[in-house]
C-alpha cells in the first residue's frame, strides 16, 4: 500500500479544512496533508458562488470560490500538501492512521501524528422529514440542484416550490430565478425564516417570490415528473391542516430542510458523538473524545457563515499542529458546558481546563426567536460573561466569550433570558 | 411615502423605516448602526445588489465559469445583464478577478470571473 | 419478429419463467412495458423469501411457495445473489394471541414446512432484545429469509439472456392476434412478434392482457403496500423479519433486516382502483408507526432514509391460478400472483415449462446451458488487500461515487455496460446501490446523470428516474 506520513492530516478540503490546514501550518507544523475527494479543493464553497462570505473576517462581501480562493492561495504560500480525488474509507483515531482510496495510487495509507476531522455536512432530505406522495423525477435537495446548476451546467427545472426556507433553499430561489426558471412559493413549516434575513431581502423579496410560514407540502404528484405538490398551513404542533390544503402545479421540488454533519467516520473511528449537534462533542481546541483527534466546521456543528467555521477550524489547526509537536497544553480536567434558558446547544460542548488560560468563544443557538435579550454565562452563583442582542433568532449562530481563568466549578451554563 | 426596508449590512437583520418623496430621504428610522442607516437610505432612493451567475467556457461542457459584478449594480438592470451574460463565452485559462465583461449594460461596473479556469 | 414463446412481463416470475425456458433450445422473448427489467411488484416488496408455512394448505400457491424456499441456497450461489437465512418470530404479546399459535404451527406442518419451533417468551427476548418484552411466548420459523430482490430478478434475466433469451423493453404489448383458437402473434408498442406461446406473467396488468384474448374471467385489484426504510445506524435493530400474529383482516406489518443492514418495517394492504397510483400517504405511514412498536416499541422511525410503495397484484376472485385453455393454444396465463411472487417466482418458472411440456410442447433440453452468473463487484465488501488489486486493474475503482454505500464508478459502469444494463438513474441504483443510503443520491445523484450522460452519449435531459418521461433535468444553462 502507498504510504504517507506527515505531522497533522486533514480529512476533508472544504473551509474547515483549509483554514485548519493553514493554520496548522503556520502553528509550526512541519508536513501538514490535506485528503480531499473532490478533484479540487474548496469544498462545498465551490458551488456557493453567490456573495455574503466574508462579511466578519475580511470586511468586504466575497463569493464562495473567492473566499476559498484566498485559503488556497495561502495554503500553497504556507506549503500544505494535498490528495485530490481521494475518498478515506478509515480512520483510526487511536493509531492516527486513515486509509483513502485513490486512482492514481490505489489505496493509500496516511501516518499522521494528529488528525483533523473536516467533512462537513449533508443535507435532510425529503425522505428525512417523511413528505408522502410519489416518488418522481424533479425532487432535489437545493444543494445537489446547486451543484448542478452552478458546477455541472445543468438546469434542473422550469417552475419550482421551494421546501424550507433555510439559507441555500432562498439562495437557490434567486438563482434558479435567474436562470428563467419560475419560483411558484418557497413554504416554510416553522412561523419564523429558518435562514438569514439578507437572504430573504435579496433572494426572495427581490424576485417576489412569496414566502408561506407555518406551511409546509402534504404530498408530491406525479408519476414520472413531479406535477404538482399540496401545500397547507399547519396548526400550532405543526400538523397540516387538510381542509385549507391546495394544489400547486410545479414540475421541480427543491428541499432545504436543513443540515446533518457527516460523521459515518468519525463514529466508526470511536470519535464520541453529541447527540444534540449530531457531530463530535469537543473542547476549545476542537479535541474530540479521542486525543490527537480534532473536528471542526460543519462537520460538528452546522455553521450558518463561513468565516465562524474559518474561525474555529484554525483554533483545530493550531492545536492539532500543537500536539503533533509535543507541546499541547498540559489539561487538568472538564468543565461541561450546559445550555440554560433558550439556548437549543452550545459548542465547545466542554472546555478543558489547562496550565494555559484562554478567552474561549461559546457558539450557541437559542430555541425561539426573542428581542433585547441578555446572554450571560454563569458558573456556580456568579456571571462570568454577559452580552446584550437585539434579537435572537434558531436561524442565526450566537456567540459569546469566556475567560477561562475565571471558571472556578465543573460546569458553565450560558442563558438567554430576555430584558436585561 | 413610507418603506419598511429589512437591513442587510449585517445578519442582525434590523428593521428600518425610511419615509421621503422623489428619491429625497426625509427620515430613517429603526437602524442599528450608521452602517444600517446608509444601507436604508440608499436602498429607499436606488437599490443596488452584487450580481453573481456563471459563464460558458470554451471546449467545456461539465464545468462553467463562476463571475460576479466587481461592485453591487442597479437593482433593475439585473436581468438585462444577465441575458448579456448568457451569450458570453471564455477561453481558459482565466485568473481571479480577470474581467469577463467590461461596463455591462452601460452601468460602468465590470463583471469579473471569481476563481481560477 | 418471430419466436417461439413470448413472456409478456420481466418481473420475477416472468424472468424465472424465461431462464427455465432457457434451458432448452426454443426461441424466447421477454417484452415488458418498462425501461428496465424488474418488473413493478418485484421491486417494491418486502424481500423476503418465504417458507409458505401460512399459506393454504392444498392450493397452488403452497405447492409452489413451499417447494421454492428450499431452491434459494443454491440459485443465489450460482447467479450471485445476495440471500441470508436470518428466520423469522412470530411473538404472541396477548392470551388471544398466544392461543393462536398451535393452530399456526399445525397449518405449517399441513404445508409440509415441518421445522416450526415454539419459543418461550423469555428465549425470543434473547433472540430479540428489543422485542416488546410483554412477549409471551411464540413460533420461530428459521428458513424464512431475506434477499436482495432487484438482484434476484437481475440475475435471472441476465442468465437467460446469456442462454439466448431477448428482451424488449419499453414494449408495452398493445394486442394479442389469435387464428383458429392458437396464438397467432404479440403486438407491441415496438412491433409485432409472431409466437408459438405467450406466457402472461404481466402481474397487475394480467387481467388486460387476458382481456385480448378473452379469457378475462378474474379481475387484478391492486393492493397498496407502504414502507419505511431506516438507517443502517438506526438505534433500534432487529436481526430476524418480526412479523405479526395475523388477524383475520389482515396479516399485519412486519419489521426485518434488509439484506444490506437497512431496517424494513411495514407493509400496509389497502386495495385501491389505481394501478398506477404508489403514492405513500400520512395515514398509511402513521399506521405502520403505530402498529410496529406493538412488536419493537422502541423502534426509531426517525431514521427513516425512505419510505416506499408497492402495489400487490391481488387478484378477484382470490388464489393463485395457472391457466391454460381447451380452445385457445398457445396461451398461458398467470394470475394471482401476489405477495408471495418473489419468493414462488423459481418454481413458478419449473413449473410452466413442466406443464407446457405435458400440453406437448415439444422443448429439447440444451447440451450447453450455461448455469451460472457473476454479479457486480461489491468493492466496499472487499478487504484491503482485494480493493487494491482492484484498484490497480482498474483506476475507476479508486473512485468513489456514492459516498454512503460506497460505490465506485467502476461499478456504475458494469451496471451500464453488462448485458441488460442500466439505462437510468433508478436501474443504477437497483444493480448497485448508488442513491439508496443515508443521503438518497444527494451526492451522487448529479454524478450518476453526468456518467449516463456520458455512457450512454446523451444529453443530460435525456437521462431519465426511471421510464420515459422522468427526465432528470431540463437542460444545459449554458
Amino acid at each position: 500500500m502507498y504510504n504517507i506520513n506527515c505531522d497533522v492530516a486533514i480529512v476533508g478540503g472544504g473551509p474547515a479544512g483549509l483554514a485548519a490546514a493553514v493554520s496548522a501550518k503556520q502553528e509550526g507544523a512541519n508536513k501538514v496533508l490535506i485528503i480531499e475527494r473532490d478533484n479540487a479543493l474548496g469544498g462545498i464553497l465551490q458551488q456557493c458562488i453567490h456573495p455574503g462570505f466574508g462579511l466578519t473576517r475580511f470586511n468586504e462581501e466575497l463569493t464562495g470560490p473567492e473566499y476559498y480562493g484566498r485559503f488556497v492561495d495561502k495554503a500553497n504560500e504556507v506549503g500544505v500538501d494535498y490528495l485530490l480525488n481521494s475518498m478515506v474509507l478509515q480512520v483510526n483515531g487511536e493509531d492516527k492512521t486513515i486509509i483513502c482510496a485513490n486512482s492514481e495510487y490505489g489505496l493509500t495509507l496516511v501516518n499522521a501524528k494528529s488528525i483533523i476531522l473536516a467533512m462537513g455536512c449533508r443535507e435532510r432530505t425529503r425522505a428525512n422529514i417523511v413528505i408522502p406522495g410519489t416518488r418522481p423525477a424533479g425532487l432535489y435537495t437545493a444543494g445537489s440542484a446547486q451543484r448542478l446548476i452552478n458546477r455541472q451546467n445543468i438546469m434542473v427545472g422550469k417552475k419550482v416550490v421551494i421546501l424550507g426556507s433555510g439559507d441555500i433553499g432562498m439562495i437557490m430561489a434567486r438563482r434558479m430565478s435567474l436562470e428563467g426558471a419560475k419560483v411558484v412559493m418557497v413554504v416554510e413549516l416553522m412561523d419564523y425564516l429558518a435562514g438569514l434575513t439578507r437572504n430573504r431581502v435579496q433572494c426572495l423579496d427581490d424576485f417576489g417570490i412569496p414566502l408561506k410560514l407555518a406551511h409546509t407540502i402534504t404530498r408530491i404528484e406525479g408519476n414520472t415528473r413531479v406535477t404538482g405538490v399540496y401545500v397547507a398551513p399547519v396548526d400550532e404542533n405543526k400538523k397540516p391542516i387538510l381542509s385549507q390544503e391546495e394544489f400547486v402545479e410545479c414540475d421541480t421540488v427543491l428541499f432545504s430542510v436543513g443540515l446533518i454533519p457527516e460523521n459515518e467516520l468519525s463514529s466508526k473511528a470511536g470519535v464520541l458523538i453529541n447527540k444534540v449537534t449530531n457531530g463530535p462533542s469537543v473542547d476549545q481546541y476542537m479535541q474530540t473524545s479521542i486525543s490527537g483527534v480534532f473536528a471542526c466546521g460543519n462537520v460538528v456543528h452546522v455553521n450558518d457563515l463561513v468565516d465562524n467555521v474559518s474561525a474555529e477550524s484554525e483554533q483545530a489547526g493550531k492545536y492539532a499542529a500543537r500536539y503533533a509537536m509535543g507541546n499541547f497544553p498540559k489539561t487538568t480536567g472538564d468543565v461541561c458546558c450546559q445550555t440554560g434558558k433558550n439556548v437549543r446547544y452550545l459548542c465547545p460542548h466542554k472546555l478543558a481546563l489547562s496550565n494555559e488560560y484562554d478567552k474561549v468563544t461559546l457558539y450557541f443557538r437559542v430555541l425561539s426567536p426573542k428581542q433585547n435579550v441578555t446572554l450571560t454565562v454563569r458558573c456556580g452563583d456568579n456571571i462570568i460573561a454577559k452580552k446584550k442582542e437585539l434579537r435572537v433568532s434558531p436561524g442565526e449562530m450566537n456567540s459569546i466569550k469566556v475567560d477561562t481563568s475565571l471558571i472556578t466549578d465543573d460546569s458553565i451554563t450560558v442563558d438567554v433570558i430576555e430584558g436585561d | 411615502m413610507e418603506k419598511l426596508i429589512i437591513c442587510t449590512v449585517c445578519p442582525r437583520g434590523c428593521r428600518i423605516t425610511v419615509s421621503g418623496d422623489n428619491g429625497v430621504v426625509n427620515s430613517v428610522e429603526g437602524y442599528g448602526c450608521i452602517r444600517g442607516k446608509t444601507y436604508a437610505s440608499n436602498e429607499f432612493i436606488s437599490p443596488v445588489r452584487i450580481l453573481t451567475t456563471t459563464v460558458k467556457v470554451e471546449g467545456l461542457d461539465n464545468e462553467l465559469l463562476p463571475v460576479r459584478s466587481a461592485k453591487p449594480l442597479p437593482k433593475d438592470k439585473i436581468f438585462d445583464c444577465i441575458d448579456v451574460i448568457k451569450g458570453v463565452t471564455v477561453k481558459a485559462p482565466i485568473n481571479r478577478y480577470d474581467v469577463i465583461v467590461k461596463d455591462i449594460c452601460g452601468t460602468g461596473i465590470d463583471m469579473v470571473a471569481t476563481k481560477n479556469i | 419478429m418471430k419466436t417461439d414463446v413470448v413472456i409478456i412481463g420481466a418481473g420475477a416470475v416472468g424472468c424465472a419463467v424465461a431462464r427455465e425456458l432457457s434451458k432448452y433450445q426454443v426461441n424466447v422473448i421477454v417484452v415488458d412495458k418498462n425501461e428496465d427489467i424488474g418488473g413493478d411488484a418485484s421491486k417494491s416488496n418486502s424481500a423476503i423469501i418465504h417458507t409458505g408455512y401460512d399459506a393454504t394448505p392444498g392450493t397452488l400457491e403452497s405447492q409452489l411457495v413451499v417447494s421454492a424456499n428450499p431452491m434459494y441456497d443454491e440459485l443465489c450461489k450460482s447467479l450471485d445473489v445476495p440471500f441470508k437465512r436470518v428466520g423469522a418470530i412470530l411473538p404472541a404479546f396477548t392470551d388471544e394471541q398466544f392461543n393462536k399459535l398451535p393452530e399456526i404451527k399445525a397449518k405449517a406442518f399441513k404445508n409440509h414446512v415441518y421445522d416450526v419451533e415454539y419459543k418461550t417468551g423469555a428465549e425470543l427476548l434473547k433472540m430479540e432484545p428489543n422485542l416488546n418484552p410483554e412477549v409471551k411466548g411464540g413460533l420461530y420459523i428459521p428458513r424464512e429469509s431475506i434477499i436482495d430482490p432487484f438482484i434476484l430478478v437481475q440475475a435471472l434475466a441476465e442468465n437467460a439472456y446469456a442462454n439466448g433469451v431477448q428482451f424488449l423493453l419499453n414494449a408495452k404489448v398493445t394486442d394479442i392476434k389469435t387464428k383458429d383458437g392458437k396464438i397467432k402473434s404479440v403486438v407491441t408498442e415496438r412491433g409485432e412478434i409472431e409466437t408459438t406461446y405467450v406466457i402472461n406473467c404481466a402481474a397487475l396488468y394480467c387481467d388486460e392482457i387476458a382481456k385480448m384474448v378473452g379469457k378475462d374471467e378474474y379481475k387484478v385489484v391492486a393492493r397498496k403496500g407502504q414502507f419505511y426504510i431506516l438507517d443502517k445506524n438506526t438505534s433500534c435493530k432487529v436481526e430476524r423479519i418480526v412479523l405479526p400474529i395475523p388477524t383475520k383482516i389482515t396479516k399485519g406489518k412486519l419489521m426485518c433486516p434488509t439484506i444490506h443492514g437497512n431496517m424494513l418495517v411495514g407493509p400496509t394492504a389497502e386495495d385501491q382502483e389505481s394501478k398506477v397510483d404508489k403514492s405513500t400517504t400520512a395515514d398509511g405511514l402513521d399506521s405502520i408507526a403505530k402498529d410496529v412498536k406493538n412488536l419493537v416499541p422502541n423502534v426509531n422511525l426517525r431514521d427513516t432514509i425512505t419510505q416506499y410503495c408497492g402495489l400487490r397484484p391481488n387478484r378477484n376472485p382470490e388464489g393463485l391460478h395457472f391457466d391454460m385453455y381447451d380452445d385457445l393454444f398457445g396461451y398461458v396465463n398467470l394470475s394471482g400472483v401476489c405477495s408471495t411472487g418473489l419468493t414462488l417466482s423459481v418454481a413458478m418458472g419449473k413449473y410452466v415449462v413442466q406443464q407446457l411440456l405435458f400440453s406437448g410442447a415439444n422443448f429439447i433440453l440444451k447440451e450447453n446451458f450455461i448455469s451460472t452468473r457473476k454479479g457486480i463487484v461489491k468493492f466496499s465488501e472487499q478487504s484491503l488487500s482485494v480493493q487494491e488489486e482492484l484498484i490497480k486493474q482498474n483506476p475507476l475503482y479508486g473512485n468513489i461515487i456514492c459516498r454512503c454505500e460506497t460505490i465506485t464508478e467502476a461499478e456504475i459502469l458494469d451496471a451500464i455496460h453488462r448485458p441488460l444494463g442500466a439505462k437510468s438513474v433508478d436501474a443504477i441504483k437497483r444493480r448497485v446501490r448508488a442513491g439508496m443510503g443515508r443521503c438518497q443520491g444527494g451526492f451522487c445523484g448529479p454524478k450518476v446523470i453526468e456518467i449516463l450522460a456520458r455512457e450512454l452519449n446523451i444529453k443530460p435531459e435525456e437521462v431519465n428516474k426511471n421510464n420515459l418521461g422522468s427526465h432528470m433535468v431540463t437542460g444545459r444553462t449554458r
